[in-house]
């Protein structure tokens, strides 16, 4: 199923999705060495961004965190696209100056029906998201 | 959103890569926020300057962006960076810290970025007038632009405000419009306020209640430019103001029709007070939060002059107003009794930690929470007269 939203960061990249319930802040809660979350207490704490699809609602936390998405790219461990619900300037900058895909604002309830481990292809250009299951 | 064909072309990776990653930050901003078309700026000040502040990832970033072509096509400062560039060995900075900072510096101007480190660029003949549009991004210079000068700036961050310099122009939305420069939060303000700690507790105690409305104060017979500077600053940093207006202060007053009342009065700022001020003794006695104007220096250099302080004493301010300062002899008076004039940076933005400096003193509002903050200890909260003692 092939769903439009807006584009925010061009490109398109395809991967698993993981998907977290919680807003998530890049400075401090995500290690731009290994992409693991290290934010206590959060839903993915513990689990690895890098090669992922990562779908959450919007950023939060400190405008550092847009750096912080272009270390892990450097590193190897960022996600490989991001979806958000309604992206907000610290997520979208970031995606844009690491050149990951990001769309928001997926039609209809589109957002809520990815679930974790679905695999889904992001095209940041043309603003669409396919959900492959 | 409509871009002109020049703005097209600059999306389309013609006039350069960074021209082109800059376009994409701003007309994704765009987006967001839903603006129509972009609007000329004369000005840019670019935050995310301290090696504190962005580490080694914002580093890294502004180097790429350097190396990438960016150059800044208007006028464009920079916010506080992590130390005074002339004195930081005297001042004890760690030197792997300095390191970082200087390479911070250098790539911003590879960028033809102004080497003018403040929070305070109105006080340094960067000045916009009534009605002009601008990018800046330290939350107190933000409310006094839009505020006492009456130009226009949204809160910018610093690849956004760094974006919009290099094209020249920033997405038209929020405070850029006439419609959101309205107050739905009528202060009638019934205490006499006395000195800036006043104005600053003021301001926390609105920052805290506005919760994201447009204050507009009523009430306060006179406030100088110090005074102003402090209320805003403390207000964007107790909450998120980026504008108030002061009736017949003030350039623009504009109050929505039934906008909320409140009341701050004697019991509202002593309770303010009593909440931003712990007791102690503080190992520095920090003024300059915003940076420091001449004037606020040489207040300092009187209380001080002949006599030797027995607690270290920063006054933080623009290098332009410390070359003042040093020429009208401030800096020395202050200096002889063992304090020092700091320029280029600030106490909230240096590694006081790392300085071994755990207690701190001040006269701003916006200083006392984030020092607050930094040493998990309140502040010693009052004016120049009641902080700095001998």
């Amino acid at each position: 199923m092939r769903v439009k939203g807006r584009e925010i960061s061009k490109g398109s990249a395809e991967g698993e999705a993981m998907v977290s319930a919680d807003a998530i802040s890049f400075f401090g809660g995500v290690d731009p060495k290994t992409g693991i979350i290290v934010d206590k207490g959060h839903p993915l704490e513990g689990k690895c961004v890098a090669g992922k699809v990562l779908v959450f609602p919007r950023g939060k936390g400190s405008t550092v965190g847009s750096y912080v998405l272009l270390q892990l790219k450097k590193n190897n461990r960022a996600p490989v696209a991001i979806i958000n619900e309604e992206a907000e300037p610290i997520i979208a900058v970031g995606a844009i100056i690491a050149r990951i895909p990001m769309v928001d604002k997926l039609e209809g309830n589109s957002y809520a029906k990815i679930k974790d481990g679905m695999r889904v292809a992001v095209d940041g250009t043309n603003g669409t998201a396919e959900l492959k299951e | 959103m409509e871009l002109t064909s020049e703005q097209q072309l600059m999306l389309n990776g013609e006039r350069g890569e960074a021209a082109r990653q800059s376009m994409e930050i701003l007309s994704a901003l765009g987006k967001i926020y839903g603006a129509a078309d972009m609007v000329p700026i004369t000005s840019a000040q670019v935050a995310g300057v301290s090696y504190k502040t962005i580490g080694d990832a914002g580093l890294e970033y502004l180097q790429d962006f350097a190396a990438a072509g960016a150059r800044v096509r208007i006028p464009t400062f920079l916010n506080p960076a992590g130390m005074d560039r002339e004195q930081w060995q005297t001042l004890k900075v760690p030197a792997a810290f300095a390191k970082k900072q200087l390479e911070i510096l250098s790539a911003f101007s590879k960028m033809g970025i102004s080497s003018t480190c403040t929070c305070t660029p109105y006080l340094v003949g960067i000045r916009p007038k009534l009605g002009e549009h601008i990018a800046w991004s330290e939350s107190s210079a933000i409310s006094f632009a839009n505020s006492v000068l009456g130009a226009r700036t949204n809160r910018e961050g610093g690849p956004s405000a760094l974006a919009a310099a290099v094209c020249g122009f920033t997405p038209n939305y929020g405070l850029h419009l006439d419609e959101n420069r309205v107050a739905n939060l009528l202060v009638k303000v019934e205490v006499p306020l006395k000195g800036t700690s006043d104005f600053g507790a003021m301001g926390a105690y609105i920052g805290e209640a506005a919760k994201g409305k447009v204050p507009a104060f009523t009430g306060v017979k006179a406030a100088s430019e110090d005074r102003l500077k402090s209320l805003g600053a403390s207000m964007a940093a107790w909450g998120s103001a980026a504008i108030y207006f002061m009736k017949g202060i003030t350039p623009e007053w504009n109050v929505a029709q039934g906008a909320e009342e409140i009341t701050f009065g004697a019991r509202e700022l002593s309770a303010m007070r009593e909440k931003m001020g712990g007791a102690g003794k503080s190992d520095i006695i920090a003024i300059g939060c915003p940076h420091a104007s001449l004037q606020e220096i040489e207040e300092v250099a009187a209380r001080v002059k002949g006599k030797k302080l027995k607690t270290k004493l920063w006054v933080c301010t623009a290098r332009k107003t410390k070359e003042a300062a040093d020429k009208a002899g401030f800096t020395r008076e202050i200096e002889q009794a063992g304090g020092n004039v700091v320029a280029d940076t600030c106490m909230v933005v240096c590694p006081l930690e790392e300085m071994g400096i755990t207690h701190a003193a001040c006269n701003s509002g916006k200083a006392a929470k984030y020092l607050t903050n930094m040493f998990k200890k309140k502040v010693v909260y009052g004016d120049v007269e009641d902080i700095v003692c001998e």
